[in-house]
C-alpha cells in the first residue's frame, strides 16, 4: 500500500485583516467577509518566498518522522510563485533538507493543484519502485493585484508530504483526476499578477472539476460521502468548499475540521494540502479522509485515504496547523504592500 | 636596528572636501610635511601610503604610483612607492612600514602617509565599503554593518561591566570639545550628553553621535634616522616603539567580545620595546571610531582596568587636564576619520603635542605619547610610542 | 556577487555545516580548511551543527547598506551554538524581544539578492526558541 509517511506545514506569522484591505479600496468589509467567509490572511515576511516556505514545510515533514533524507528519491515543489522563472525551487529544498545529490527533483505548476499533482507523481514512482520515498510540496506566496477581489484572499503558506510504502500514517486507497482546458484564471509570463474570469471561475471551473474528480474517485473506490470522517476541498474562500460539500452530499461536520481559509486565506498550491494537514493533526487511526484539490486551467485531483495507527507516534514533534495559526502579527496595508513587494522602488 | 625620528608633519583639513580630489588631498599633506621637515623631494628615498579602499571609494587601485606621480616623485625621481592596507589601520601600518625601513638602514629619509577620499560615492556605498573591513562572507552577508558590530561590543560591555549610555556619550562630548580647539577638525562644535542620547539610532545602542563621520583627508610624516634628525630639523620626535598585532577577522570568534586582544598584544609589545609602562604615557590618540571603541581602547591599552573605562571617562580622567588626556585632536569622532589617513594623523597630533605646538589643547609637559590605530573590529591593531627624548 | 562565491557555501549557509578538528576536537563554523590550533598537524572533517543556541550580544540595525535597507530595523546578533562555536546572524523577532541569553533556533530565509533579476541568496537566520511550537 502507498500512502503518506509524513507531512509538515508552514505559515508565516504576519496577517492582514479584511477590514484593513477594504479600508484602502473603499469596500464594505462586512460584505466581503460574508461573501467570502474570510476574516484575515497570512502575509510573508520580507525575507520569505515560496522557496523558504517550501523548505520550512519540508523540514517540518522530516522532523515529524524518522526517515533519513537521503532515502528521498524525488523532491517536487508545486507553486505558482516560484522565485525563479528558470531555476528550480526543488533543488533549494533538496539541498536544505540534505537529500542531495542522489535524487530527482523538479518544479510543478498547475495553479492551485500543483502540489497534489506532485503527490501523484511521487505515488507513481514509489509504486514502480523507482524511489523509496518522494516528497511533494505545495507552497505559495500568492499574488493578487492591488484592488482586485483576489487581494482579500491571496495568502502565503505551504505543506510538504512524504509519500512512501513504509512507516505510513495514512494509506492512500486511490486517486482520480479530472482535467479540461478551462481558462478561468491565468498569469502570463512576465506579469506580476494573475487575471481571472470573475464568476466564470465558479460553476464551469471550481465546482465542475472538483465534483467530477470526487465522484469518479468515489466510484472507483466504492465509497459514498457518508463513509468519510473528513473531506477537504481546495479553499479559495470559505464559501466555495462549503457549497461544494453540500452539492456532493457531505455535511458540515465533515468539512469544518479542514477548513482553515477564514484565518489563513488562499495559499494557492498550499491550500488543500494545509487543509489536509489540519485534518491529519486531529484524525484518529482508522479515520477516512477524502481530499480534492482544484487548479485553474483547470483540473482536480481527488484522493481517498485512511489514517493508520502510526499517526499517533508523530504527534507533538512539529507544530500543528492550529499552532501555526496562533499568535499572528497583524500589519496594516502599507506594511503589507512592502512585504509583498507591491511598492516598487 | 637604528632609532627613527619624525622630522616633519603635514595634514589637510578634515571634512567633506567637495572641491578636492583624492590626489589633491594627498599632495597637500605631502608638501606640507616636506616643508615642515625642511627637506625636498630629492631627499626622499621611499614612500609608504596607507589607504583602505580607493578601489571602492574612487574606483582606483595602484595608489602607490598615482600619488608618487602627483607628488612629483615618480616621473623624474622614480621613488619606490607602496600602498599599505589594513582597513582603518592602514595609516598606522604605513607609519610602521616607514619606521621599519629606516630602522633597517635600507633607506634614510622616507615619507609615511595616509589618504582617503570617502565622499565621492553615495552613503550606502560608503557604509558597504566600511563593512568590508569585517568578514564579508560571515558578517557582511548576514546584514552586519560596521556600527552594528561595535554596537554588539557596546551592548555586551554594558551588560558585563555596567557601562552606561551616559558614559558612552561622555566620550563623544569630550572629543567634540577637544575638536573645538583643533582648526583642522571636521566638527568644531561642542555637543551635550542629551544631544548624543537623543540623536537618531544607527545600531542600537549606538546613535549618530556615537559614530565617527565620513571624512575626506590626508596626512603625511617625514621619517629619518635618529642620528640624522637633529641635523635636518630642530624639533624631531623620536619613535620609541612600533608594534602591531592581529586577531580573528570576525568579532564572533574573539576570545572576549569586549576586549580587542590585538590592542592588548600590540600595546604589550610596544611598552616592552619602549621600556615603559602605561602610566608613563602623558597623552594618547586612540582609535575611537565609535564611543565604545575609546572605552575599550583605554582598558586594553592598560590605562584603566578592564571594565573601568566608562566610569574613568565619566570622572574626567581622559579629558584635557585629566590624568591621561585621550584624543586631544578630537579623535576619529570629532576631528574626523578619513580611514587610511587616521593612523598618520594620530602620529601628527602626538608629535605636535610633544613639540608643544598645539596651543589651547596642549597637554602641558607631555614627553611621551602613544598612538593606537585599529583595523576592522580589531583584526589589526598598531601602537606607536613617541617621545621628545632621544633614546 | 559572482554565482560561484554563493554556491560554494550553500551547505554551510543552508545547514550550518562547519568543520571539526579530529586532533584537538576544535569545532569551527564557518568551515575552515586548517585547524587554527593544530595548524598542519590538524585533521579537519565536516561537522553539522544543530543550529540551536543562545544570544551572546545583539544590536538593532537602523542604518543598513543598500542590500539590507528595506529590512530595517532588524536584529543582528552573535549567537553561541549549543556545540560551542559562535557566529553572526539575524534574529527574526520584534526588536524589543531581543535579549542577551535568549535561546534561538534556526530558520530558512532569504539573506539577500542581486537586484530583482540576479541570484537570490538563501541561508540561515534565527528566531526565538519559544516560538518553536507549543
Amino acid at each position: 500500500m502507498i500512502g503518506i509517511t509524513s507531512y509538515g506545514a508552514y505559515i508565516p506569522r504576519y496577517r492582514i485583516k479584511v477590514e484593513e484591505i477594504a479600508r484602502v479600496w473603499g469596500d464594505d468589509p462586512e460584505h466581503i467577509k460574508k461573501g467570502l467567509l474570510i476574516h484575515e490572511k497570512s502575509v510573508p515576511d520580507l525575507d520569505e518566498d515560496a522557496a523558504t516556505i517550501a523548505v520550512e514545510a519540508a523540514r517540518s515533514a522530516i522532523g515529524r518522522c524518522n526517515i533519513d533524507p537521503k532515502e528521498i528519491g524525488a523532491v517536487y515543489v508545486g507553486s505558482e510563485s516560484h522565485p525563479y522563472a528558470v531555476k528550480p525551487t526543488a533543488t533549494i529544498v533538496a539541498e536544505a533538507i540534505e537529500a542531495t545529490p542522489d535524487l530527482t527533483a523538479a518544479d510543478f505548476e498547475f495553479a492551485c493543484k500543483a502540489g497534489t499533482a506532485a503527490i501523484q507523481a511521487c505515488m507513481g514512482e514509489v509504486s514502480m519502485g523507482m524511489i523509496k520515498y518522494g516528497m511533494a510540496i505545495g507552497a505559495d506566496v500568492s499574488q493578487g493585484a492591488p484592488g482586485d477581489a483576489l487581494e482579500y484572499t491571496a495568502a502565503a503558506g505551504g505543506a510538504a508530504y512524504i509519500i512512501g510504502k513504509k512507516n505510513l500514517i495514512a494509506e492512500i486507497e486511490d486517486t482520480s483526476s479530472f482535467t479540461t482546458d478551462t481558462p478561468d484564471f491565468w498569469r502570463r509570463e512576465g506579469e506580476s499578477y494573475p487575471m481571472h474570469g470573475g464568476r466564470f471561475t465558479g460553476e464551469p471551473a471550481y465546482f465542475k472539476h472538483i465534483m467530477s474528480a470526487t465522484k469518479s474517485l468515489m466510484k472507483k473506490v466504492g465509497t459514498k460521502p457518508g463513509d468519510y470522517d473528513y473531506v477537504v476541498f481546495h479553499q479559495p474562500n470559505g464559501k466555495f468548499p462549503l457549497r461544494m460539500a453540500k452539492m456532493l452530499g457531505f455535511v458540515e461536520e465533515q468539512i469544518r475540521p479542514g477548513l482553515v481559509v477564514s484565518k489563513l486565506g488562499n495559499t494557492y498550491a498550499g491550500s488543500s494540502l494545509i487543509g489536509l494537514a489540519a485534518v491529519l493533526d486531529q484524525a484518529k487511526p482508522g479515520s477516512r479522509i477524502l481530499m480534492t484539490s482544484f487548479g485553474s486551467g483547470a483540473g482536480s485531483d481527488a484522493f481517498s485515504m485512511t489514517v493508520t495507527d502510526g499517526i499517533e507516534e508523530t504527534r507533538g514533534k512539529v507544530p500543528t496547523v492550529a499552532e501555526l495559526l496562533k499568535n499572528p502579527k497583524y500589519i496594516d496595508y502599507a506594511l503589507y504592500a512592502k512585504h509583498k513587494g507591491k511598492i516598487v522602488v | 636596528m637604528r632609532d627613527v625620528a619624525i622630522i616633519g608633519v603635514g595634514c589637510t583639513n578634515f571634512g567633506e572636501m567637495w572641491e578636492r580630489s583624492f590626489r589633491d588631498l594627498f599632495v597637500e599633506a605631502g608638501l606640507n610635511a616636506l616643508e615642515d621637515a625642511g627637506t625636498r623631494g630629492e631627499d626622499i628615498e621611499a614612500l609608504y601610503v596607507g589607504n583602505m579602499s580607493a578601489g571602492k571609494f574612487i574606483d582606483q587601485e595602484h595608489i602607490g604610483a598615482l600619488i608618487a606621480d602627483y607628488a612629483g616623485l615618480a616621473g623624474s625621481l622614480h621613488i619606490p612607492s607602496t600602498r599599505v592596507e589594513a582597513a582603518c589601520a592602514s595609516g598606522g601600518l604605513a607609519l610602521r612600514d616607514g619606521v621599519m625601513v629606516v630602522a633597517s638602514g635600507l633607506h634614510d629619509i622616507v615619507i609615511a602617509a595616509g589618504v582617503e577620499k570617502m565622499t565621492d560615492v553615495e552613503t550606502g556605498v560608503t557604509i558597504d565599503a566600511l563593512a568590508s573591513a569585517a568578514d564579508r562572507e560571515w558578517e557582511g552577508f548576514m546584514g552586519a554593518t560596521f556600527p552594528g558590530l561595535y554596537a554588539m561590543m557596546a551592548r555586551l560591555h554594558m551588560h558585563k561591566y555596567g557601562t552606561t549610555r551616559e558614559q558612552l556619550a561622555t566620550v563623544a562630548v569630550k572629543n567634540h570639545h577637544n575638536a573645538t580647539m583643533n582648526p583642522k577638525a571636521q566638527y568644531r562644535k561642542d555637543i551635550t550628553i542629551e544631544e548624543v542620547m537623543n540623536s537618531p539610532l544607527v545600531a542600537d545602542p549606538l546613535r549618530v553621535y556615537d559614530c565617527s563621520p565620513i571624512t575626506d583627508g590626508a596626512a603625511a610624516v617625514v621619517l629619518a634616522p635618529a642620528e640624522l634628525a637633529r641635523k635636518l630639523n630642530d624639533a624631531p620626535i623620536y619613535v620609541h616603539a612600533s608594534a602591531q598585532a592581529s586577531d580573528t577577522i570576525t568579532l564572533h570568534d574573539r576570545r572576549d567580545i569586549t576586549t580587542l586582544d590585538a590592542t592588548v598584544y600590540a600595546a604589550k609589545r610596544a611598552y616592552e620595546m619602549a621600556g615603559i609602562s602605561p602610566k608613563d604615557v602623558d597623552v594618547a590618540e586612540v582609535h575611537d571610531c565609535f564611543t565604545i571603541a575609546e572605552i575599550c581602547a583605554i582598558e586594553d591599552l592598560g590605562f584603566v582596568q578592564k571594565g573601568d573605562g566608562g566610569p574613568a571617562t565619566e570622572e574626567g580622567m581622559t579629558a584635557l587636564g585629566g590624568k591621561i588626556p585621550i584624543n586631544p585632536s578630537g579623535g576619529l569622532k570629532a576631528c574626523g576619520h578619513p580611514v587610511g589617513a587616521t593612523g598618520i594623523k594620530q602620529a601628527i597630533e602626538i608629535a605636535e603635542q610633544l613639540r608643544g605646538d598645539v596651543r589651547e589643547r596642549q597637554v602641558n609637559g607631555a614627553e611621551i605619547g602613544l598612538t593606537h590605530n585599529v583595523g576592522g573590529t580589531g583584526g589589526t591593531a598598531v601602537v606607536h610610542i613617541l617621545s621628545v627624548n632621544k633614546r | 556577487m559572482a554565482v560561484a562565491r554563493l554556491w560554494r557555501h550553500i551547505p554551510a549557509r543552508y545547514n550550518l555545516i562547519g568543520t571539526e578538528c579530529q586532533i584537538c576536537g576544535g569545532l569551527y563554523f564557518p568551515p575552515r580548511t586548517t585547524c587554527p590550533t593544530c595548524r598542519r598537524d590538524g585533521k579537519i572533517i565536516e561537522r553539522k551543527f544543530k543550529g540551536t543556541g543562545e544570544v551572546v550580544t545583539y544590536t538593532i540595525i537602523y542604518s543598513a547598506s543598500s542590500t539590507f535597507r528595506r529590512q530595517t530595523p532588524y536584529v543582528l546578533a552573535i549567537i553561541r551554538l549549543d556545540e560551542g562555536p559562535q557566529l553572526t546572524g539575524q534574529i527574526v523577532c520584534n526588536p524589543d524581544e531581543a535579549e542577551i541569553g535568549m535561546k534561538v533556533r534556526p530558520i530558512f530565509r532569504k539573506l539577500g539578492e542581486d537586484g530583482s533579476s540576479g541570484i537570490i541568496y538563501y541561508g540561515t537566520k534565527f528566531t526565538p526558541l519559544r516560538e518553536a511550537s507549543k
